[in-house]
């Protein structure tokens, strides 16, 4: 099978891409970095050994570093082996293992992949050949889980973190549920081209589904609160370069100001900090004359000479980033100013209700708006206000209930789990 | 307007949504010179639509008035003519992030039937995705091309009117992801390897029993695909309404009676006595939420 070099390189992985690693449904973030030791499920090892392998690879963690797996193991382990009917005459005495916990240890020292540690298990067991075909998979699927060693290397997605944040750190994200993500991204008719706004405490995951179903086309507007947005969850999602172009970021603290219309976002006057460079740069020569002619001044003016310095370039970094920092401001007030947003969407541990009054004017008229909280007594004085204040139309207020079923392979395993509430409503003007 | 792309103002041409109340939503061809009837009066397209602002308040003959909404899948989805059992928002949201689809996919799906999904589809795989769908009724297939059409979406649509069991999707190696709702999705699911891309995608099989949903996984399974599951989605809406809980009355305090001095002296108390108390909470609906169907997903690996 003839590999085209340049059309696969793509799904290849790469020094300093943003992955996922993932065991059956346990999920992990990281980035590929050389020489970067990751902990995942009590295991050490090196990420070194994926880079050059394809997506979706799984790997097996030998001494601490990865090597593709060799073989697509298939389940041979009950192939064609004898199994019994039911469990009457099985009793649970404990004394079913031969192999005690120190001969398992040897097992793993000799370097044994877990497969082989689970075959030696089901030969030393007593018991197994009596058990049924569903307790034997249930019985290879627990050890699977516990001597397994593999991990695959996936390409995040909103699906793939949202599912890793939830099974993870639910807390990080207010407890916000993919399916329920789902909903919302839907609901609020995110696409590409249009412009979004967000209001995210949950790690930047909500924002990162944004950008990822708008494709780095259109803007979308991070509303944050305190000093510095929140992007954590944004960046695992590993989008290229172009995506950020898309992405701003306008801090709450000056919605009122901007709806006031008295923000005030020009550049302040250059010259000052130019002036204050030069005088810095002054300072700094009057010491180094100083120096020169040491029969006036002491030697540790050297020291002092060094610290000025520093501080000169320090202090010029900053103001370059203030000005940056002024720049985006001004660039995110613009497409905010015009309080035609096409979307917004709010999933945050703020009381919901003035997060949506503050935020709702910035909406343009038939637009969508979603609204997701943790709890819904919030959620229902968002309602009621909103329906007080009019101006939206199609208010529902709604959970959903996600059940797995498990209708392939043996064990019969239905989950059933609480949504979260959220609101959803078009905004008319 | 077109179901991919916002614009502010209604033109002739466009298809709105106008919003009656509650639940109660219709689609509506603009067209100069043309009228509308609705329960609140005649809507005259070229005075109250054309030129309006989407959002609009559009006061009609009889005095009543409605809103004029942008179209989106979701109302669409809601208001659309249906010549089948069409999918609903909420499946079509587990779809669309279960499927990993964004600007740029490419999309096989079968059937077409009344387009619901599609729309849904085409709004995110915009603007350089495409959706290959194929639809065995012939009418349906038609109608469905029109209404894509109409809806300026055609541009990312292919409509192919064929049996996908016998003759596949039409195309080969080029899908992120493929979507079955058909009643035996088990004969469509090497159809759909095919029109897979190699490197890999995914896979959905909507079915409304359990036993399609076990062959279904049983192909897949047979066919090579991994990370085979299956969910179903409810959605519940809460009646959010102010109710008011009435406060027992067990009769006089009778501690008052304990000091007869102290009592005669204060004047008798005239606070008068609180009869209910009123909150704000919502209540569950009348019926539980329907079962639509099942959701079965799949990853194609790299082949």
């Amino acid at each position: 099978m003839a590999d085209n070099g340049d059309e696969d390189s793509q799904y290849r992985i790469k020094q300093g891409d943003y992955v996922v690693l993932k065991r059956g449904n346990i999920f992990k973030a990281v980035q590929i970095q050389p020489k970067k030791k990751v902990i995942f499920e009590k295991q050490w090892f090196f990420l070194d050994g994926a880079v050059g392998n394809f997506y979706s690879t799984t790997f097996e963690i030998v001494s601490g570093a990865l090597q593709p797996q060799k073989l697509k193991n298939t389940d041979s382990f009950t192939d064609a082996k004898e199994a019994g009917t039911d469990n009457r005459n099985i009793v649970d005495d404990g004394k079913s293992q031969k192999l005690t916990r120190d001969d398992i240890e040897d097992l793993k020292e000799k370097g044994l992949e877990g497969q082989e540690i689970i075959q030696h298990l089901i030969d030393n067991s007593s018991t197994f050949k009596d058990k049924t075909e569903y307790a034997q998979d249930k019985y290879i699927k627990k050890k699977k889980k516990k001597y397994e060693n593999t991990v695959t290397i996936v390409r995040p997605s909103c699906r793939i973190l949202a599912m890793m944040y939830h099974g993870r750190e639910p807390g990080k994200i207010c407890h916000l549920r993919y399916d329920t993500l789902a909903q919302m991204l839907t609901l609020a008719n995110i696409h590409a081209g249009s412009k979004v706004l967000v209001f995210d405490t949950c790690a930047g995951l909500v924002l990162g589904a944004v950008m990822e179903r708008m494709g780095g086309y259109g803007s979308v507007i991070q509303m944050y609160p305190g000093g510095e947005p929140v992007r954590a969850g944004m960046e695992s999602f590993g989008f290229p370069a172009h995506f950020h172009d898309m992405l701003h970021g306008f801090p709450i603290c000056r919605v009122n100001a901007l709806l006031a219309g008295t923000l005030d976002t020009t550049a302040k006057d250059p010259s000052a900090g130019r002036a204050c460079f030069f005088f810095s740069l002054l300072k700094l020569s009057e010491m180094f004359i100083a120096l020169l002619f040491p029969e006036e001044t002491e030697k540790l003016e050297f020291k002092k000479i060094f610290y000025v310095f520093v501080f000169v370039l320090q202090a010029q970094e900053r103001l370059v980033k203030l000005e940056e920092k002024r720049k985006k401001l001004a660039a995110a007030a613009a497409l905010l100013e015009g309080r035609n947003a096409d979307g917004l969407v709010i999933a945050s541990r703020f009381h919901p209700c003035p997060v949506v009054m503050g935020l709702l004017p910035f909406l343009a008229p038939s637009r969508p708006f979603v609204v997701y909280s943790q709890y819904k007594e919030p959620l229902i004085e968002c309602y009621n206000k909103l329906k007080e204040h009019g101006g939206a139309v199609s208010l529902r207020l709604t959970d959903t209930w996600l059940r797995h079923y498990q209708s392939f392979g043996r064990s019969n395993v239905s989950l059933k789990t609480n949504g979260h509430d959220k609101l959803a409503h078009l905004k008319v003007t | 307007m077109s179901f991919v792309e916002y614009s502010d103002f209604i033109q002739d041409g466009d298809v709105a949504i106008v919003y009656l109340g509650h639940e109660s939503l219709m689609p509506v061809k603009v067209q100069q010179g043309a009228q509308t009837q609705t329960r609140y009066g005649v809507i005259r397209h070229s005075t109250d639509l054309i030129g309006q602002r989407y959002g609009s308040k559009v006061t009609c003959s009889k005095g009543g008035w409605v809103h004029v909404l942008h179209p989106t899948p979701e109302l669409w989805t809601v208001s659309l003519p249906h010549r089948t059992q069409i999918l609903y928002t909420t499946d079509i949201a587990t779809i669309t992030m279960m499927l990993e689809l964004k600007p740029g996919s490419v999309v096989c799906e079968s059937g077409t039937g009344s387009g619901s999904l599609s729309h849904a589809i085409l709004r995110t795989i915009a603007p350089t995705g495409h959706l290959h769908t194929v639809e065995f009724h012939q009418q349906r297939a038609e109608k469905a091309a029109e209404e894509f059409k109409e809806h300026r979406v055609d541009h990312l649509v292919t409509v192919r009117n064929q049996d996908v069991c016998q003759d596949g999707f039409g195309v080969s190696g080029v899908a992120d992801a493929v979507f079955l709702d058909i009643p035996s999705p088990w004969e469509a699911v090497k159809h759909a390897k095919t029109a897979m891309k190699r490197q890999g995608g995914r896979v959905c099989s909507f079915s409304p029993c359990i036993e399609q949903v076990q062959r279904t996984c049983e192909a897949l399974a047979d066919q090579g695909f991994e990370e085979i599951n299956t969910v179903e989605v409810l959605l519940r809406v809460h009646d959010v309404r102010t109710v008011s809980l009435p406060l027992p009355d067990f009769g006089p305090d009778s501690s008052a009676q304990t000091e007869p001095d102290a009592a005669e002296k204060a004047p008798p108390a005239s606070a008068p006595v609180q009869t209910s108390v009123s909150l704000k909470t919502t209540t569950p609906p009348r019926e539980i939420p329907g079962h639509t169907g099942y959701l079965t997903f799949a990853t194609k690996p790299r082949t």
